[in-house]
């Protein structure tokens, strides 16, 4: 009897923390298709203002620029930290010595450097390069991470060294060995990685903040945060706005729940 | 020297050079990604250090010596910030990963029904931005707004609370609500692979042993979660320790700087109004050292019990 409603106790709490995680968006998403006054007022029943809304939206700011700049900046960045650091994972474990031992030490003290602490330097270097306003000086400063690098060592771990001794005595180039044997094996490892650093580069704030100063190099999340900082918010825009930098992080949490899981949980494992 | 010397060093001076390839091979491999940390990272950070001790407006900077730091002792807005900072830290990190582990012990459980919707339900939030979150809790929390008209209601308060630009304690209230439901999913996960590397026989053991559910979680769960709640605690301590879009679009740091955090005020001191780059570099040193420091305390802490 008591197992029993511990039991029901448990599904009550479950249901509880379940609804209040999704509600919030929940309620972005129904505030989307009200005006702004319906928004203010509480109500939680979608209404027809959802294109009147996006037309509002279009009419008053470049999202689409925006969105486009998100996903060039994003993609960029992606692409180019999944090469540069599983190279440098691969590196590190399979050709390691205890200098490159020592090195990967110095290297993960750069995971407690706070973006606040190298900000204004980075924002010198970046604008004495001409940096500012492009995908360069977005990708830049975080397309090199231990976390990424270490991800890809721990993986490269579990790659069986024989294999690659093999392919050596038959002549393969230690490059075609990573691209044709490392490569197609770690899939999933890479696509955890691809997951997770695209997430962070859609929704990185501070760091374009810093350095895209016009509005055609603006992001979606610097456009959505500008439309809440007039006196008068148009509740219903601002959650379209919301909604729309929202649904490309969403769909692929959906579909790539299981890299997502793994990407997070990559440091766990030991 | 005989025949038989030459013959068993030829081999072995052939293999050395073999190995002092393979060792360079491996260097081009991970090179370009150390230059670009150091870089991207180290360089900056010592720019900033020799930027700690200049003073002056935009770019004209002069020498100052320790001047910025000791305007730290003066500056009663830094020392707010620093203090909010340790209010989130203290109050928002223990709730957010003791219930994340709790939520990862009860999911843990082979039986349980829905499991898989219970868990991406609570993984979800992971999938918005922190301007998203904060817009969001921004909008909820208005005067006139949901949280407000559903309270009501509800008959729980007889007048509008103004949550956000009230008092410092609500405004950071829906701070620290704001990050428990943005974060403990993600906490949760790193529990859920955490758990599952401890062998279940541990816990039918337990059970045929007698021992309830509280005293099983107690007594297995949590000290063989032991490195991954280390984890977390210090992934959570460095975040924590650099909020910035929850401070900058949720409260704006209002009311009268009750809410902000030092990263936020770093930036706003760096890029706003009249920029002094010299007196930020000094503020986000000691940032800095708050997060190596306190990581340095909880490894030693965590790696001795």
């Amino acid at each position: 009897m008591k197992r029993k409603l511990a039991n029901v106790l448990v599904y009550v709490f479950l249901t509880v923390v379940a609804l209040l995680s999704v509600f919030p968006l929940v309620w972005m998403a129904v505030s989307a298709t009200n005006d702004s006054q319906t928004v203010l007022s509480g109500s939680l029943t979608p209404g027809r203002h959802l294109l009147d809304n996006y037309r509002n939206l279009l009419a008053n700011q470049d999202v689409w620029k925006a969105m486009s700049n998100s996903l060039v900046y994003s993609l960029s960045q992606t692409l180019l930290a999944l090469v540069i650091c599983s190279f440098a994972g691969y590196g590190f474990e399979i050709f390691h010595t205890r200098n490159k031992d020592r090195l990967m030490s110095v290297l993960l003290l750069a995971m407690m450097v706070p973006l606040a602490a190298t900000m204004v330097p980075l924002f010198q270097m970046m604008s004495k390069m001409g940096f500012l306003n492009t995908a360069a000086g977005f990708v830049l400063p975080s397309v090199s991470t231990p976390f990424l690098i270490m991800m890809f060592r721990q993986s490269a771990r579990a790659f069986p060294h024989d294999i690659i001794e093999a392919a050596r005595i038959d002549g393969l180039g230690e490059i075609r060995i990573f691209l044709r044997m490392f490569f197609p094996t770690m899939r999933s490892t890479y696509a955890a990685a691809m997951t997770i650093t695209f997430m962070n580069a859609w929704n990185n704030y501070l760091w374009p903040k810093v350095i895209m100063q016009t509005n055609d190099a603006m992001t979606m999340p610097m456009l959505t945060a500008n439309l809440m900082s007039g006196y008068v918010v148009d509740y219903g825009m601002l959650m379209v706005a919301v909604l729309l930098s929202t649904l490309p992080t969403v769909v692929i949490f959906f579909l790539l729940q299981k890299s997502f899981t793994e990407g997070i949980a990559g440091a766990v494992k030991g | 020297m005989n025949h038989m010397d030459i013959k068993a060093k030829a081999p072995a001076k052939r293999r050395l050079s073999l190995q002092k390839k393979q060792n360079l091979v491996g260097w081009a491999f991970l090179l370009p990604a150390a230059l670009l940390i150091v870089w991207m990272c180290f360089y900056p950070m010592l720019k900033a250090l020799l930027l700690s001790f200049q003073s002056g407006q935009g770019a004209r900077l002069s020498f100052a010596g320790l001047k910025n730091y000791a305007f730290l002792l003066k500056d009663s807005v830094f020392q707010q910030a620093l203090k909010n900072n340790f209010i989130y830290l203290l109050i928002q990190v223990p709730i957010m990963l003791m219930l994340a582990l709790m939520l990862a012990a009860l999911l843990n459980n082979r039986k349980l029904k829905l499991r898989g919707l219970y868990r991406t339900a609570i993984f979800l939030p992971c999938a918005t931005s922190l301007v998203s979150v904060s817009l969001i809790f921004r909008s909820m929390f208005a005067v006139g707004g949901f949280v407000n008209v559903t309270l009501m209601r509800l008959g729980m308060i007889q007048n509008d609370i103004n949550w956000i630009n009230g008092s410092g304690e609500t405004a950071r209230a829906v701070i620290i609500i704001a990050l428990i439901w943005r974060w403990t999913g993600y906490n949760m996960v790193f529990y859920l692979s955490g758990l599952q590397n401890i062998d279940s026989t541990l816990y039918e053991a337990a059970y045929i042993d007698g021992a309830n559910p509280l005293q099983q979680f107690r007594r297995i769960t949590v000290p063989l979660l032991r490195p991954t709640i280390l984890l977390t605690v210090i992934l959570s301590t460095n975040g924590t320790l650099q909020l910035f879009d929850e401070s900058f679009n949720l409260t704006r740091g209002g009311p009268s700087n009750l809410s902000i955090t030092m990263s936020h005020y770093i930036y706003r001191t760096s890029f706003e109004n009249v920029p002094k780059f010299g007196y930020a570099a000094a503020m986000s040193y000691v940032v800095f050292i708050l997060v190596a420091v306190l990581a340095l305390v909880q490894m030693r802490v965590g790696d001795k019990r």
